[in-house]
């Protein structure tokens, strides 16, 4: 394996991992809130976080541009208070691979939290706890099932990550080529063995996690 | 001192209008299903707000539509015993019991759990999961956990339905028993005449959304205050009934 895949490889599983911790905690924080609470916007909440689902990833990333590019609607602020900006960063290569898997998580534990029993939420709270502490004891817990799927779906969204992340982070060889944009620099440019190694490496690497992500699920369940 | 309310709601159509108090007794909320009675159970432990009215426990103001106030379930202290029982699936029984022991001092609540525990005869139990243990066992956990941290009163939505008539009789002897552990008010709900009778200091009876008649067990079987209580209560005469329809099936 020559030093240019192993840092392909190496980005990906990176920006995946990163990505994987920010859907974590903001798609459970969401899933949570749309599942139990009730406030207005809560339809255009749900329809936000689900658009990425059914866009085609150009699209989202076009929207990324437009946010948070140097001169885009939040990221000038950005630029003109640090002099930095997201744009063709590895950091961008995140924003783009959480977007795109929010949905995923989002839908999956909000589906888990539904599920679980109202009645023992309920007791929950006539015993005395507080919801933070009837959310961390009871729900989340009873919930698990849920949120691990939502959590290996979306970093295997993330692993995957192409549109957008193109989009917003280029394809910059050494800083931004991950994966399956390296995969595409080499088969465009007509290295189809360059191109063969790393759809193989590619593959293996994710059979390798869907049957990792298998066996823990099967502990934890 | 007791527990004092006075509850209108409408919800899908259904209105409850209800008023009663009761001292530090076992109070039976009695009625046909849908007459109101756990709706009233929900709106006492603060899980359902009323429209209108009042909740008094022992000087302390659960609820008042005219002052506004209204605590959450969290602040009620509230010992409630849910129809299927809600234990914790993921929790053993031991920790089923002592995370009704909040707000106690560590110390105090492992030594408040064995008491239970014993208590309620579900030693040799505590490492075992909710699903691994009897219905019968599964009832005197689910007390237990309510009354761990010693609540002001305790609520029980049939919590003896789904048992078997063996199981119910041993059950209701065993919350004669511990009730006399516990001087608070406790309401329970049933649908059971036979239940009603044998647990109750005090009868409320729910019929169509308000209170028909209260009283001792004595006095609204002795004296019905309508025609609608008698048909209620009166399970002799319909025993009887159906003990002469019999040699009639037994003909056709």
């Amino acid at each position: 394996m020559d030093d240019s895949l192993l840092f392909s490889l190496k980005l990906s599983v990176q920006v995946a991992t990163v990505a994987t911790v920010f859907v974590v905690i903001v798609g459970l924080s969401a899933a949570y809130l749309l599942s139990r609470k009730n406030f207005s916007g809560k339809e255009l909440l749900d329809i936000l976080l689900t658009l990425p689902l059914v866009l085609p990833p150009t699209v989202t990333g076009y929207y990324l541009i437009v946010l948070f590019g140097r001169n885009g609607l939040l990221g000038r602020y950005l630029y003109a208070w640090t002099g930095w900006s997201i744009m063709f960063t590895w950091y961008a290569a995140v924003l783009a691979s959480v977007v795109v898997a929010l949905p995923l998580m989002v839908k999956t534990a909000r589906a888990a939290i539904e599920s679980v029993d109202e009645n023992l939420i309920r007791a929950s709270y006539t015993l005395g706890h507080s919801e933070y502490w009837t959310a961390l004891k009871v729900i989340l817990p009873l919930a698990r099932k849920g949120i691990i799927a939502g959590a290996i779906l979306s970093f295997a969204r993330a692993m995957g990550e192409f549109g957008a992340t193109l989009m917003v982070a280029g394809n910059i060889p050494g800083r931004t080529n991950t994966m399956p944009l390296a995969i595409y620099s080499a088969a465009s440019s007509g290295d189809r063995s360059q191109a063969t190694i790393m759809v193989i490496v590619f593959t293996l690497f994710s059979g390798f996690f869907l049957y990792f992500a298998n066996k823990l699920s099967r502990r934890v369940l | 001192m007791g527990l004092s309310v006075k509850l209108k709601k409408i919800v899908n159509g259904f209105s409850l209008d209800a008023e009663w108090t009761i001292g530090n007794e076992l109070a039976v909320l009695f009625g046909y299903s849908g007459a109101g009675k756990s709706l009233t159970l929900q709106m006492i432990a603060g899980l359902i707000s009323p429209d209108h009215g009042f909740i008094h426990l022992n000087e302390r103001t659960f609820f008042d539509s005219v002052s506004g106030k209204n605590l959450p379930p969290q602040e009620r202290s509230c010992g409630y015993v849910f129809q299927d029982l809600a234990l914790f699936p993921h929790m053993t029984i031991r920790e089923n019991i002592l995370y009704g022991a909040h707000g106690l001092s560590k110390v105090y609540r492992e030594q408040q759990a064995a008491n239970m525990l014993k208590k309620f005869r579900i030693t040799g139990l505590e490492n075992k999961y909710p699903s691994e243990i009897s219905g019968g066992q599964k009832q005197r956990v689910a007390l237990a956990r309510a009354l761990i941290r010693k609540p002001d009163a305790l609520l029980l939505d049939e919590p003896f339905s789904a048992l078997d008539n063996p199981l119910r009789a041993e059950m209701q002897n065993f919350l004669k028993e511990i009730r006399r552990e516990f001087p608070i008010p406790i309401v329970f709900v049933t649908h059971d005449i036979l239940e009603a009778y044998s647990l109750a200091d005090k009868i409320i009876i729910y019929a169509n959304g308000s209170v028909a008649q209260s009283g001792t067990p004595k006095e609204v079987f002795t004296k019905p205050a309508s025609r609608e209580v008698e048909q209620l209560v009166n399970t002799r005469e319909r025993l009887l009934q159906s003990m002469e329809l019999l040699p009639c099936i037994g003909k056709y």
